[in-house]
């Protein structure tokens, strides 16, 4: 008998009725919207490493490579010397010493390398200012004066791919508020409608000298908790998924880590209490606003 | 306690009332009567605060019902128990939760309410339907139920509107005994009904007063009860 009164909130949440059907509503759809946040968290997450590790590598330097047969050498690397001052964008300009060239060979052929009697092409490391340079022109003009030149300019095409992951990265975060947002319009909506059908129960609970607030915590109980397991739910079946993507080295380059790594595995963890928190704010107002309304 | 001024109610379209003036002293023993749809309900209802006088004044423990908050008259409820003619219980709840209800709802579950609340189903009688559902009740079990659930907050007050309805004789005579037994400790009782014959059998166990409710407004009746 005492346990039927003591731990009051155990039963003052029996007042609200089971009625299943706008509670099943609220499991479902948070555990729909936690199931959709699982993947716009991984996208958001794998984006934007992807943008931080194109964006560090995206050093502004560029590399020209020069063959040609020894004794045009030197006359190939003035040309390109001369170019590379009268081309606007461009910061400095550094031919590398051959020790420094021995250094990059050295991981292939080993340290004993004798790279004066070898064919090996000169490399002149080009740093572009903040403006940059118009590789297709510079590249047109080392072809004109220096044909053994060719301009590496290979990391300067991910610049508008950092800018579209990063893009990308904000379309998650914007797709976990919009579904944050909906989450709380469907449970105001089943919330309301809770409230509208148990009329008979808040008078009966306003007969016997219940305040606003009691009636409406018994209620925002109910929806919170409904929520919180449904999205626990939609969480582990999200991040179930997500962990069973293919392994980045299977699923090559495009799709490479679209999953948690490392400390971001906390970040799920997170949907479930959010979603209850969501829960409790919408069907807070919800039953404040609809019981003022009740007479 | 409750205090009627001059109060005048109407539910949209006439007077139902008019010029009701009233005032219940503690300790006292009143009975309401009139035929059928003269308003007893409706002036129980003006006691607890559940309807607002649409002219003169009500006073509840000395406060004007119509400047409480509804938090206010949340709190007046807590302190006036009421036996309702429909009886108003949670269906889905056992007839022990609906007894403690208001227990409940105030945050008073705790301590020794557990025992008293089992004393108090032994007082009316229905230990045995304890667990039992308010649609599985007897007319007269939800009475006594209805009952117990008004006393349950040991209240000053006590109205109870048509507290034998749909019972029989006996049954009625000894809700009748419960009735006048929470007077004796010192409650303050009103009871509407229309059963004159109980009315006649409480004259003879207590002082009580006999209010009419003829014609819109409120009369002493005579001593032809
Ligand atoms: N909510 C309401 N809206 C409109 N009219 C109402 C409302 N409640 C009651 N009435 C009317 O007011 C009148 C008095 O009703 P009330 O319930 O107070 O009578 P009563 O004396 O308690 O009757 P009974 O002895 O049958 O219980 C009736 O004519 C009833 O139809
Ligand atoms: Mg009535």
């Amino acid at each position: 008998m005492s346990a039927l009164i003591a731990p009051r909130d155990k039963a003052s949440d029996r007042i609200v009725p089971p009625s299943g059907f706008t509670v099943l509503l609220t499991s479902f759809t948070a555990g729909a919207m936690a199931f959709l946040t699982v993947f716009a968290l991984a996208l958001s997450l794998a984006t934007g490493r992807l943008a931080d590790r194109w964006a560090s590598e995206l050093a502004q330097t560029s590399t020209i490579r020069i063959s040609a047969p020894a004794e045009q050498m030197d006359a190939q690397l003035r040309a390109v010397e001369r170019v590379l001052q009268t081309t606007p964008g461009i910061a400095s300009a550094r031919t590398l010493s051959e020790e420094e060239q021995r250094q990059l060979l050295e991981p292939w052929f080993g340290p004993d390398l004798p790279i004066e009697n070898l064919p090996v092409p000169k490399l002149v490391e080009v740093i572009e200012n903040s403006e940059g340079y118009d590789s297709e022109g510079l590249r047109q003009r080392l072809a004109a004066e220096a044909p053994g030149a060719i301009l590496d300019d290979h990391t300067r095409w991910r610049k508008p791919l950092v800018s579209a992951a990063d893009r990308l990265r904000m379309l998650g975060f914007v797709a976990i508020v919009l579904i944050a947002a909906s989450t709380a319009a469907m449970i105001t909506l089943a919330a309301q409608s809770a409230l509208a059908a148990n009329a008979q129960v808040i008078g009966v609970l306003r007969l016997v000298g219940a305040r606003d607030s009691y009636i409406a915590g018994a209620f925002v109980r109910r929806f919170t908790l409904r929520a919180f397991v449904g999205a626990v739910g939609g969480t582990v079946l999200g991040t179930l998924a997500v962990a069973l993507l293919p392994d980045s080295e299977v699923a090559g380059n495009f799709l490479t880590g679209l999953g948690f790594q490392g400390a971001h595995w906390i970040w799920p963890f997170a949907i479930p209490p959010l979603a209850a928190l969501v829960a409790h704010l919408a069907t807070r107002n919800a039953a404040r606003r609809t019981l003022r309304g009740i007479a | 306690m409750i205090e009627l001024e001059n109060v005048a109610y109407s539910y949209g379209g006439g007077e139902l009332l008019s010029d009701v003036s009233l005032k219940l002293s503690p300790g006292s023993f009143h009975f309401l009567t009139g035929p059928s749809g003269s308003g007893k309900t409706t002036f129980l209802r003006l006691c607890y605060g559940q309807l607002i006088a649409t002219a003169g004044q009500v006073r509840l423990f000395r406060k004007d019902v119509r400047e409480l908050s509804r938090d206010g008259v949340a709190g007046i409820r807590q302190r006036i128990g009421v036996v309702h003619q429909d009886c108003q219980f949670l269906d889905h709840m056992s007839v022990t939760e609906n007894i403690a209800l208001p227990l409940m709802v105030s945050g008073r579950g705790g301590g020794g309410a557990a025992e008293n609340l089992v004393d108090l189903i032994g007082w009316v009688g229905l230990t045995p339907r304890a667990n039992a559902l308010p649609a599985e009740l007897s007319g007269g079990e939800r009475q006594r139920a209805a009952l117990a659930r008004a006393v349950i907050m040991s209240p000053d007050i006590l109205l109870a509107d048509e507290p034998t309805g749909n019972i029989d004789w006996d049954m009625s005579l000894r809700l009748l005994k419960l009735l006048i037994e929470l007077n004796r400790m010192g409650k303050t009782v009103l009871i509407a009904t229309h059963d004159l014959n109980l009315i006649r059998a409480a004259k003879s166990e207590v002082a009580a007063r006999v209010l009419r409710i003829s014609n819109r407004r409120l009369q002493l009746a005579g001593s032809d009860l």
